[in-house]
C-alpha cells in the first residue's frame, strides 16, 4: 500500500522534451512508472522516444490519455504557469520539481489553489516514490525498497540519505514524499503526516525538516494529538548562521524564529524521537519502533 | 540580495515615495559639490555600507560614527574625507568591519515624529503582510518586546493587492490627520507597488518621518530581494556591490556554486542544500567546526566540481576537507573526476576525506583509488564526520 501514487497513476510530464525532463522521464519509465503523455507547447503531435505522445496543452493530454497526475520540469520562469495549467486541466496531483521559482509566483499559485481539490508537491523537490510501483521525480530508484516506513522531507539528498539508511538496515518504505525547500510550497509536513497516519500499510514515519518557517512545529503538535505510529525526525541547519539563505530559499532563520533548537524542542515535546545526527535517522526510528512493540 | 541606502532611496523615488534629496559620492571634492547643489546648510553625511548600526559604529582610524550632521558644504567635505576609504565597524559588521567606498550627502530633515512601516512576504499565510507602528526609529524587535500593542498588522490579499481603504485605515491608525490621509495612503500604495513590482521579500522604511511642515519622508529604507526573481530585474541585479560580500562567495557565484563562508576550519563539498546543512551539523556534533556551506547542486559539471575544490583549498583557515556526495542526478564518477582534476592543479596540503554513495558509486570509488591521491575513504556519513574532525585536530 502507499499514498498518493501507485500502480493506478497515469502520469503526464510537462517539459518532457527538455534535457532534464527527457532524462528523468526515461529513468521513471525504466522504474515502471506509467507515463502516458508529455506536454511541450509548440511540440504537439511528436512522439517522445517513439512511445509517449506529446501535446501542446495539459487539457488535450488529459482528454486523449486520461492522465491524472502531472510532473513539472518546466524552467523556473514558466513553472508557476505550468502548475496552474495542470490544475485547471483537472490533475489530482501535481509534482513540481523545478528549482528557483520566484516567491511571488508561488504566492499567486497558492492563492489561486484555494477551494480547489488538486494537491501540489513542491516546488524545488525531488518528487514522490512508492517503491516497486511508481517513481515520479529525480531520486535514484535503486536505493528504495518496498516496505512500511513513510518518509517526508524538505530536502532531496537528505531524503536519499534516510532512505538508504533504512534500506541498508532491511526496512522498506511505503511512500517517500519530498515536499520541497521553498518558503511557499504545496503539501506541508502536516498534510503528508495525515496521509501516512490514515494509510493502514504505513507503520512508522521519518520526518526530515530544516530551519525556517514553522511547518515542523505544526506537524509535531498534530502528531502529539492524533498519531499513534512511531515517528523519528531530524532537523538540518542547527549550525547555519542567522539571516543567511542556506541554498533553499526557505532555510533562513530570522528574528529568532524557525531555529533548529526550537523545532527540536517542539518535536521532542510531542513525543517524537529526534536523531542527534543525520547519520542516525534510521537507527533512531528503528529504536523507537522496538520500544513501541 | 541587499543594496545600499542611496540605491534604496532611488528606487523609492521611482515609485513615488518621497525621500530627502541627496546624492551618493565617492570623494571629498564630490561631497562638497553635492552639498552646494542641495542649496542648504542643514546636511547629513551617511557612510554607505550593507550593515546596520552605522550611527553608533566606530572607524578603524578611531573616528566615531558613520552618520553625522553638517552645517556647511565645507563641513560635509571634512566628514566625507574622514569616512571614505576607511573601515567602519558596527555591531552588524563583525570585528573586520566594512570599507566605506561611498557616502550619501543629503538634506537633513526636521523630525516631528517617526513611524515604522514594512511590507513583507509572510510564509505562514503565503501572502504579503504590512507591519507598521507609531514607534519608528528603533528596531521593530524592540517595539515587539516592550510594547507589542503598538504594532499594527494588515494582511493583504495576494491576488487583489493592497486596497485604497486599507491604506487609509493604516494612515488613520498611524495617527495622521484628516488632511494628510490622502497623500499618506498614496505613499503606502507606492511602497506596495515597489514591493510587488521589484519582487521584494521585504521593504522596510524605518523611520518614515513627519516633518513640522507635515511632509512625509522615507529617511532610511532596507530592501530584501528574492534572488530567484532577479532574472526579471536586471536593473536590480546591476546594483549588486561585490565589495560588500565575502570574496570567497563572489568567486563561488562566478562558477554557479552555492557557497557561504563560515568561521571554522573543516571545508565541506556536498550535493544538495539539505545534506550540506546536515553535514555541517554532524561536523559540529563531533566537535569540529565547518569552514563553509557548499552545495554543488544536483547537476554540477566536472568543471564546477574542480572550481569548488580549488575554492576550498585556497582558504588558508582550512585544516581538512570533507567531500560528502549522495549521487542522485549527480553521478559519483563525475564528482570523483572533478576532485582528481583539481588535485592535479592545486597543491593539496590538508587531509581529504571522501564519502561517496549513490549513482555510479563503484566507478567513482575506482577512479579515486586509481588516481594515487592520498584520500581517506569513509563508509558512511557518521564515519566521514568523525574522520574529518580527527584529521583537522591532528593537523
Amino acid at each position: 500500500m502507499s499514498v498518493l501514487v501507485g500502480k493506478n497513476t497515469r502520469l503526464v510530464v510537462q517539459g518532457i522534451t527538455g534535457t532534464a525532463g527527457g532524462f528523468h522521464t526515461r529513468q521513471c519509465m525504466e522504474y515502471g512508472t506509467n507515463v502516458v503523455a508529455g506536454v511541450t507547447p509548440g511540440k504537439g503531435g511528436q512522439l517522445f522516444d517513439k512511445k509517449v505522445p506529446v501535446f501542446d496543452t495539459v487539457s488535450e493530454a488529459r482528454a486523449e490519455t486520461g492522465c491524472n497526475v502531472s510532473v513539472i520540469f518546466v524552467p523556473a520562469a514558466g513553472a508557476a504557469d505550468g502548475i496552474l495549467e495542470a490544475m485547471d486541466a483537472g490533475m489530482e496531483l501535481v509534482i513540481c520539481i523545478t528549482e528557483g521559482i520566484p516567491v511571488m509566483d508561488m504566492m499567486r499559485v497558492k492563492a489561486w489553489m484555494r477551494g480547489r481539490t488538486s494537491r501540489l508537491i513542491g516546488p524545488n523537490c525531488p518528487g514522490i516514490i512508492t517503491p516497486g510501483e511508481c517513481k515520479i521525480g529525480i531520486m535514484p530508484g535503486y536505493i528504495h525498497k518496498p516496505g512500511k516506513v513513510g518518509v517526508i522531507s524538505r530536502s532531496g539528498t537528505l531524503t536519499y540519505e534516510a532512505v538508504w539508511q533504512l534500506t541498508s538496515r532491511g526496512h522498506g518504505q511505503s511512500t517517500c514524499i519530498g515536499i520541497g525547500g521553498d518558503p511557499i510550497n504545496g503539501m506541508s509536513h502536516l498534510d503528508a503526516v495525515k496521509l501516512f497516519n490514515d494509510d493502514p500499510e504505513t507503520e512508522a514515519m521519518i520526518l526530515i525538516g530544516e530551519i525556517g518557517g514553522s511547518a515542523e512545529e505544526e506537524a509535531a503538535e498534530w502528531i502529539q494529538q492524533n498519531c499513534r505510529k512511531p515517528v523519528a525526525a531530524f532537523i538540518a541547519g542547527g549550525t547555519a548562521p542567522p539571516g543567511r539563505r542556506m541554498g533553499h530559499a526557505g532555510a533562513i532563520v530570522s528574528g529568532g524564529k524557525g531555529t533548529a533548537a526550537g523545532k527540536i524542542e517542539a518535536l521532542k515535546a510531542a513525543g517524537i524521537a529526534v536523531a542527534d545526527t543525520p547519520a542516525t535517522m534510521a537507527d533512531t526510528l528503528i529504536q523507537r519502533m522496538k520500544e513501541r512493540r | 540580495m541587499n543594496i545600499h541606502e542611496y540605491q534604496a532611496k532611488e528606487l523609492l523615488q521611482r515609485f513615488g515615495v518621497a525621500t530627502p534629496s541627496g546624492k551618493a559620492v565617492s570623494s571629498a571634492e564630490e561631497a562638497e559639490q553635492a552639498a552646494r547643489e542641495l542649496g542648504t546648510d542643514d546636511l547629513v553625511v551617511k557612510a554607505q555600507i550593507h550593515a546596520g548600526g552605522r550611527g553608533k559604529g566606530t572607524f578603524a582610524n578611531g573616528f566615531q560614527g558613520g552618520v553625522h550632521l553638517a552645517k556647511s558644504a565645507a563641513a560635509a567635505r571634512d566628514l566625507a574625507a574622514k569616512m571614505l576609504g576607511q573601515t567602519l565597524v558596527t555591531h552588524q559588521t563583525g570585528p573586520v568591519g566594512r570599507v566605506v567606498n561611498k557616502v550619501l550627502i543629503a538634506k537633513s530633515a526636521e523630525i516631528r515624529r517617526e513611524i515604522y512601516f514594512a511590507i513583507l512576504l509572510d510564509r505562514a499565510t503565503a501572502a504579503p503582510l504590512i507591519v507598521a507602528s507609531t514607534e519608528g526609529g528603533v528596531e521593530i524587535e524592540t517595539v515587539a518586546e516592550k510594547s507589542p500593542e503598538k504594532i499594527i498588522r494588515e494582511p493583504i490579499d495576494p491576488l487583489a493587492g493592497l486596497q485604497p481603504f486599507q491604506a487609509r485605515k493604516l494612515a488613520k491608525q498611524l495617527g495622521f490627520e484628516s488632511a494628510q490621509i490622502k497623500s499618506v495612503s498614496q505613499l503606502f500604495e507606492g511602497l506596495y507597488r515597489t514591493f510587488i513590482g521589484l519582487d521584494c521579500s521585504m521593504v522596510e522604511v524605518n523611520p518614515l518621518v513627519v516633518t513640522p511642515g507635515g511632509e512625509v519622508l522615507a529617511l532610511d529604507a532596507k530592501f530584501n530581494f528574492d534572488d530567484n526573481a532577479l532574472y526579471r530585474h536586471p536593473e536590480i541585479a546591476a546594483m549588486r556591490d561585490t565589495q560588500e560580500e565575502d570574496p570567497r562567495e563572489v568567486e563561488a557565484s562566478k562558477s554557479g556554486l552555492n557557497y557561504i563562508g563560515l568561521e571554522g576550519d573543516i571545508a565541506c563539498l556536498v550535493n544538495g542544500a539539505g545534506l550540506a546543512m546536515a553535514t555541517m551539523d554532524i561536523i559540529k556534533f563531533y566537535g569540529g567546526s565547518p569552514a563553509n556551506f557548499l552545495d554543488v547542486g544536483g547537476g554540477a559539471t566536472e568543471e564546477q566540481v574542480t572550481q569548488a575544490f580549488k575554492l576550498l583549498v585556497s582558504d588558508a583557515h582550512v585544516r581538512a576537507i570533507l567531500v560528502n556526495i549522495f549521487g542522485g542526478i549527480m553521478q559519483c564518477d563525475v564528482i570523483a573526476q572533478g576532485i582528481i582534476n583539481a588535485a592535479k592543479t592545486v597543491h593539496l596540503s590538508v587531509p581529504l576525506i571522501v564519502r561517496l554513495e549513490g549513482t555510479n558509486v563503484a566507478a567513482g570509488k575506482k577512479l579515486i583509488a586509481e588516481s594515487g591521491l592520498a584520500v581517506i575513504a569513509a563508509d558512511d556519513l557518521g564515519d566521514a564526520a568523525q574522520k574529518v574532525v580527527k584529521a583537522a585536530e591532528r593537523k
